[in-house]
């Protein structure tokens, strides 16, 4: 059997692509859907605790860093697809942008 | 790898033309709002990390009607993921139990279990 040569792209997107499938309809189904309406509330302080405890740390980087990279990786892809190339600057904007939610969120929970 | 790899062309509406590639391109699509949605939990991972009153300011934010319209979209878009997802997976994780393999219906029946698993345990952590 053909080994990929890229593991290290498409093992963190399909660990990205089973995180995204598990959590997100629900995640925006909260921000999105009960919050605005009203049936949950969210209070600063738990939310808080979550990203103060370092295991809440480590999850809330996984939920948010693996999908990111996911996405990235994907819609490199697509852009191939779409007959946009597969050169420097796709994929540059695609990892790029992927690179700068994942700094933007380890900085958010290491400065929590 | 070649050096200089032939890249034929391709017309940019080629997935117009059949139903099922843009069936295709919707599904890859999905990835657009995944990517999107995960920034704005970042913004809110941003603000928390700023104090109450930003805090307070995000979920003021994502209760606006442009952004419960974009998270609606976005819902539509990772459910869409999620579903695509699962059909796949006894294709891309072929499980073989004894030497048998394993039908793909229990791989994607067992990946719907831990969606609702996860969901609920997500709503119960949220304080429904």
């Amino acid at each position: 059997m053909a080994r990929s040569n890229k593991p290290v792209l498409w093992l963190p997107f399909a660990a990205g692509g089973l995180v995204a499938a598990l959590i997100m309809p629900v995640l925006i189904l909260i921000t999105g859907l009960l919050v605005p309406l009203g049936v949950l509330d969210l209070p600063y302080e738990r939310m808080a605790a979550v990203a103060h405890n370092p295991i809440g740390k480590l999850i809330l980087f996984g939920i948010l860093a693996l999908p990111a990279w996911h996405a990235a990786h994907r819609l490199r892809m697509t852009a191939h697809d779409l007959g946009l190339g597969s050169g420097l600057g796709v994929k540059a904007t695609c990892y790029g942008s992927a690179v700068l939610v994942i700094v933007a969120a380890a900085a958010a929970l290491l400065a929590v | 790898m070649s050096r200089k790899p032939y890249v034929r062309a391709v017309r940019r509406t080629w997935w117009l033309r059949q139903p099922r590639y843009v069936v295709y391109m919707i599904r890859e699509l999905t990835s657009l709002f995944i990517g999107l949605y995960s920034a704005w939990l970042v913004i809110g991972l941003v603000r928390l990390g700023q104090g109450r009153t930003a805090w307070e300011a995000f979920l003021a934010a994502t209760s606006s009607p442009p952004a419960v319209l974009f998270q609606l979209v976005c819902l539509a878009f990772a459910a869409y993921h999620s579903i695509t997802w699962f059909a796949v997976t006894p294709k891309a994780m072929p499980l073989r139990i004894k030497d048998e393999p394993l039908s793909g219906k229990i791989i994607v029946g067992g990946h719907y279990a831990a969606w609702a698993f996860v969901s609920l345990l997500v709503l119960i952590a949220a304080g429904v």
